[in-house]
């Protein structure tokens, strides 16, 4: 259990809404949810996760907290709106559920090897290196994630796209050897600590 | 009593559904000077186009025909039918309303012989069955019609068709030549009664209504049921005339949406309990509705009514807003496509018929409130600054029809006492 998790914990013993009210982005809405089920019956992604919107604030209502910022649902969303648009209450379902996503992923409850939190990763991690997104290692890496095997093979198949990147200009090898990077990269590494550090104390994480 | 009844002891009423007739005669019958007007050619408004009233499923045209008859018999009512408020001026107690009165193009000398009916070929939609089916340019409403006095619908007026309409009537009843009045009078008080219309279902935009023919709105299906609509009484669906042996009846259309309209419309989760003995009433056994909800709001003692319908084999019950309806091309079934929130359950479901229970907005076609008349969030009247206006029935608030002439009788007290007090400040 990470310190932060301990001290979520500590802290909201069993109100599980109380928590997310006050760490998760417009997480006092989830209250406003009647349990219509339309956002679930709108979900294009609807079939493909276990637990729908209304179901996941049901069970945040019933303080089923390790289930709810454990389940892998809110990393299926692909942000396309229709739940909101459609919800009688008006909830802002898209920015709650990555708002959950965000939470679960701090305190190290989110699904290890959920595809979408690895590559959010990993564009992370690729995009603050240097201030810009490195398009060839970000490849690379996402092609390596499940082994070197996997990685060859997607590689291999891959290889005419990348070779006609490299015709077209549009994609640089030589960017293999860590790329450029912003102007002014001491800054930009400054600005993003500050941006952190004022998140963390805003949603009371220790930095 | 003077002979004028146009004072400042007058109570003005106006709309001429259940709660105005409810309204006016309650004011009437305690000797109270009223004048009744309604925009349409006809007293009884929605109520008077429902099939059955929930609970006791008994048929609107007995209260109609009882609420007539004392009409009828009251001599301190005068009627006003095609009128409509223009404006008003003036306050509490001495109001100057300016009243429109549109053609009729029919005198009073009509005998309701049906006559010029026969002569004419034109036809219009039919407001009555909410458009669908016609009726001729020259007809009586409905077979309760009061007045029971044709009118010429003014499309025919100025064509032969008008002329035949006219040539037909043996009493000299059509006038074509009739233009639209104003008429000015004074009221002590006013009673809105003003009424309500279905939400546009066309705005729910995912359930299809205009876009798919099998899915209606909770009115027509009323039209559908009553031995007096389109289909004589037969469920037939409006798509092929298939009858409709399996309904959807989809509540909240509408209403307890903030992207609609944000009250509780409160009558419609009876309508569609109602309504499912329709279905049983016409096909027995064979019949299937299913209600899909969010929660069942049957109101008080209505509570007897909803466990009554959960009994019924024929009914079932999916707690869950549909998302969206699309249609099956090859047979014109409607599919809802939703989630059963009790067990978070996928549906795809086929119905031969979806009835949309849309919600109850205020009535604003030919209604201009004063400026003085305070409405609430979602339109209906609260009362006037002045406190000389009265809402009354659905106008006031989304009421079922035992609801809203209590609702009536409420305005009409407050309005009497309004020209009482008049009445003695005269005297004095």
């Amino acid at each position: 259990m990470t310190t932060a998790n301990q001290n979520a914990v500590e802290r909201y013993r069993n109100n599980f809404l109380k928590e997310v009210e006050a760490n998760v982005e417009e997480g006092d809405m989830v209250k406003m949810c009647m349990q219509c089920g339309v956002c679930a019956g709108s979900c294009p992604l609807g079939p493909h996760w276990e637990h729908s919107p209304q179901k996941i604030f049901m069970m945040i209502r019933a303080g089923k907290r390790e289930e709810v910022l454990s389940s892998d649902s809110m990393w299926m969303c692909t942000s396309c709106y229709n739940c909101i648009v459609r919800c009688p209450r008006q909830l802002p379902i898209t920015h709650i559920m990555h708002g959950l996503a965000n939470y679960a992923h701090r305190l190290g409850l989110a699904p290890k090897g959920q595809p979408t939190r690895e590559f959010g990763t990993l564009f992370w991690n690729n995009l603050v290196k240097k201030g810009r997104v490195n398009e060839l290692t970000l490849t690379i890496g996402h092609y390596f994630k499940d082994g070197i095997a996997a990685g060859i093979k997607t590689g291999l198949a891959m290889q005419a796209v990348g070779l006609g990147m490299v015709k077209a200009k549009r994609l640089n090898p030589m960017e293999i050897f860590g790329g450029h990077a912003v102007k002014d990269l001491k800054g930009f590494h400054a600005m993003v600590a500050k941006a952190q550090e004022i998140e963390a104390k805003k949603k009371g994480f220790t930095a | 009593m003077t002979a004028s009844i146009a004072t400042g002891q007058t109570i003005l009423v106006v709309g001429g559904g259940i709660s105005g007739m409810t309204a006016a005669l309650e004011a009437a019958e305690c000797g109270k000077q009223v004048i009744l007007v309604e925009k349409t050619p006809v007293l009884g408004g929605r109520t008077a186009r429902l099939y059955r009233y929930f609970p006791k499923m008994c048929h609107p045209t007995c209260g109609l025909e009882i609420n007539l008859r004392r009409l009828k018999q009251n001599r301190n009512v005068r009627i006003m039918t095609m009128t409509e408020v223009s404006a008003v001026s003036g306050s509490r107690g001495n109001y100057t309303v300016t009243l429109k009165v549109a053609p009729r193009f029919v005198n009073e000398n009509c005998t309701a012989c049906g006559k010029c009916g026969e002569a004419v070929t034109a036809e219009v939609p039919n407001p009555w069955n909410y458009g669908l089916d016609k009726l001729k340019a020259a007809y009586l409403p409905h077979n309760m019609a009061y007045p029971q006095r044709y009118v010429i619908d003014p499309s025919i007026v100025g064509t032969p068709e008008g002329e035949k309409a006219k040539a037909a009537c043996p009493v000299g009843a059509v006038d074509l030549e009739m233009k639209e009045e104003t008429v000015t009078i004074s009221a002590g008080a006013v009673v809105w009664a003003t009424g309500w219309r279905p939400y546009d279902a066309a705005k729910i935009q995912p359930y299809g209504y205009g876009r798919f023919k099998n899915v209606i709105t909770s009115l027509e299906f009323e039209r559908l049921a009553d031995p007096q609509g389109p289909t004589g009484g037969k469920i037939l669906r409006p798509g092929d005339g298939k009858e409709a042996k399996n309904v959807a009846f989809i509540q909240c259309a509408g209403s307890r949406d903030e992207n609609h309209l944000r009250h509780c419309s409160r009558i419609c989760c009876m309508a569609s309990l109602k309504q499912t003995q329709y279905v049983r009433e016409a096909f027995g056994a064979e019949g299937k509705s299913t209600v899909y909800y969010i929660d069942i709001r049957a109101i008080d003692r209505f509570e007897d009514f909803y466990q009554m319908v959960q009994k019924d084999a024929t009914v079932s019950f999916v707690k869950s807003k549909v998302a969206r309806i699309a249609e099956n091309k090859a047979n014109g079934n409607p599919i809802l496509h939703g989630v059963n929130t009790e067990g978070y359950h996928r549906y795809a479901i086929e119905h031969d018929l979806v009835v949309l229970a849309v919600g109850m907005e205020p009535e604003i076609t030919g209604v201009k409130l004063p400026d003085d008349v305070i409405l609430d969030s979602s339109n209906f009247i609260e009362g006037s600054k002045d406190q000389g206006m009265f809402g009354a029935g659905a106008a006031a608030s989304p009421l079922d029809v035992n609801r809203a002439v209590q609702s009536a009788t409420a305005a009409s007290l407050h309005a009497i006492q309004v020209v009482r007090k008049n009445a003695s400040t005269e005297a004095a």
